[in-house]
């Protein structure tokens, strides 16, 4: 039986992603009671965005959404010392921490100490790395990384909770930091308030999958959920809480009064998002083993998890990469009926002819067409319905050469006067060729990674 | 026996990693997910993606959630900002898997 006198640590998470609703934050601060609020801004190519801002800007490069969220709950939050910790500082933790100051400031409060967590970059370590012996060798395709080292564009190792722990310890109120795994920023406050040894895997396995199941915000309250039907309100859907036990079992709920569902097919959805073996979830922590959970349903919109496992984490970190990798472009055109589709390829064929006219021919293999309306997304598995009076073509191409991708887009507008009746839609402009940005997935050893911490109060 | 559709014994959930995707089938009781361990294998999941996927479909299980997960390599277009195909992130996989009809006696229908 569960004792309910139990002291509980609450977390939620206010934000799923870099864009996030900005209604989650202070909904979260203010419509019941927090101990934490988590902000998760790095899916895994927006550092590589960040780097490409920094570098226009030196100021820049961190998830500068993150201030304006800060200024409107930071109040509340040190009224009800409520403490954050958020992804945020991307790839300059130090331009982040300044801003952090003067959002203070400019608030014209006091007291509150700012956490700032880095070492995961190491984009600037990359040749040392190599030199003394790693390989970032392609986690997936296991291909060597001289195919892309020069131009590869950021370099971050997700780092564990340890660090975060260290800036807790030290008082901060706010932490932010660059690239840490996602699970890592929820565990890492249990760790401290519970005095959870960094070798008490199963605790260190239940806050990482309390971290994963609260990392996509709505996703585990409703959202994105089959019975989609079921779910109330979904406009005001609350965001997760976990209310967290010493002994690792916790409970996820949601604040009173918020739209959405907590119920255990919402929960296991959401425990299922983005798995690969359920028996080896890796994180830089633990190995957390999904098949020791146990699910129940203690109350309406409060489900509780216990008796979860973990292992050990691996001597490796995983390091997250970017390169440079050409361009692509993307056209929309409206194709009405009769013969959609017969049109749609007869058009994709003028412009890909136009575009050998322009001396700037595409290769077969780097030309793309999607026909949507005609089952691209159930292609193979429902049979399409009978040929439909009207198809959205998707025409595009990708390429080293940016500007044969400018010429592409260029010929869309003129199909309408010079190819198949029937066309239509072309209302949004030029469609403009944007950089393909290559993901790099590698290893790194434990012992070359090496982490910082800084606390300062204003 | 009745030919339903996969959606009227589980749910889904599905999601990217890179270019593969993955998709969680939650059986609505404790005995469909047995009834699913035995009939949803990688195999005939690999044969209903074959247009979609080009790579392998792995099965784990987790009978202590009563379901599966399904990990579909190669289904994406390249996947990240690489992809220009509408789904790059898998987002509707699951709810396409759900479409599948199979035949389940009438005990087990919730």
């Amino acid at each position: 039986m569960t004792d309910t006198t139990q002291r509980v640590v609450r977390i939620a998470n206010a934000q799923g992603f870099w864009g996030d609703s900005r209604l989650g934050p202070l909904r979260m601060a203010q419509e019941g009671p927090v101990d934490y609020l988590t902000f998760d801004y790095l899916a895994e190519l927006s550092l590589s965005i960040m780097q490409k801002q920094k570098m226009r800007d030196p100021r820049a490069g961190y998830a500068r959404d993150f201030i304006q969220v800060l200024e409107s709950i930071l109040p509340t939050c040190q009224q009800q010392g409520i403490r954050i910790i958020a992804n945020a500082a991307g790839v300059n933790p130090e331009a982040c921490r300044d801003a952090i100051l003067q959002a203070v400031q400019r608030l014209g409060l006091s007291g509150i100490r700012v956490g700032v967590v880095s070492g995961d970059d190491i984009l600037g370590e990359l040749d040392a790395l190599i030199a003394s012996g790693e390989t970032f060798t392609n986690l997936d395709s296991g291909e060597s990384i001289d195919s892309v080292r020069e131009r590869i564009t950021s370099a971050n190792v997700y780092i564990g909770a340890q660090p975060i722990v260290a800036a807790l310890e030290q008082g901060a109120d706010i932490v932010v930091t660059g690239r840490v795994a996602d699970p890592s920023i929820v565990l890492a406050p249990l760790i401290h308030e519970f005095g959870w040894s960094m070798t008490d895997y199963d605790k260190l396995a239940a806050g990482t999958i309390m971290g994963h199941l609260v990392e996509c915000g709505p996703q585990c309250t409703g959202g994105n959920f089959t019975d989609w039907h079921r779910v109330p309100d979904m406009a005001t859907i609350g965001f997760p809480i976990v209310e967290a036990c010493a002994d690792g079992s916790f409970v996820v709920t949601k604040h009173e009064g918020t739209g959405g569902l907590v119920d255990t097919q919402t929960v296991t959805s959401q425990l299922l998002y983005e798995l690969g073996d359920p028996e080896n979830y890796l994180s830089p922590d633990c190995v957390a083993d999904f098949t020791s959970i146990q699910i129940e349903q203690e109350g309406e919109n409060r489900v509780r998890l216990s008796g979860i496992r973990g292992r050990a984490p691996t001597p490796t970190c995983k390091v997250s990469m970017s390169y440079s990798d050409g361009y692509k472009v993307l056209a929309t055109l409206c194709i009405a009926g009769p013969d959609v589709v017969a049109k749609a390829q007869a058009l994709a064929e003028i412009v890909f002819e136009r575009l050998a006219m322009l001396d700037s021919p595409i290769p077969e293999e780097n030309r793309f067409l999607e026909l949507f309306g005609t089952n691209v997304l159930y292609q193979g598995i429902v049979p399409a319905a009978e040929a439909p009076h009207e198809i959205l073509m998707r025409i595009g191409a990708r390429s080293q050469d940016r500007r044969a991708l400018s010429l592409l887009s260029a010929e869309i507008a003129p199909l309408l006067t010079s190819g198949p009746p029937g066309v239509t839609g072309y209302a949004g402009g030029r469609a403009r060729p944007s950089e393909v940005v290559g993901y790099w997935p590698a290893l790194v050893s434990r012992e070359n990674v090496k982490t910082y911490v800084t606390v300062e109060e204003v | 026996m009745p030919r339903v559709q996969l959606g009227e014994i589980a749910l889904a959930r599905s999601g990217d990693k890179g270019n593969n995707s993955n998709i969680g089938v939650i059986a609505r009781t404790p005995a469909l997910y047995d009834f699913l361990k035995r009939e949803l294998t990688s195999e005939i999941v690999k044969q209903l993606f074959r247009e979609i996927c080009k790579g392998e479909v792995t099965r784990y299980e987790l009978p202590n959630l009563h379901s599966l997960n399904f990990v579909l390599r190669d289904s994406l277009g390249g996947g990240g900002t690489r992809s220009l195909i509408t789904d790059p992130q898998g987002k509707v996989h699951g709810a396409a898997l759900l479409h599948m009809e199979l035949e389940v006696p009438t005990d087990l229908l919730p």
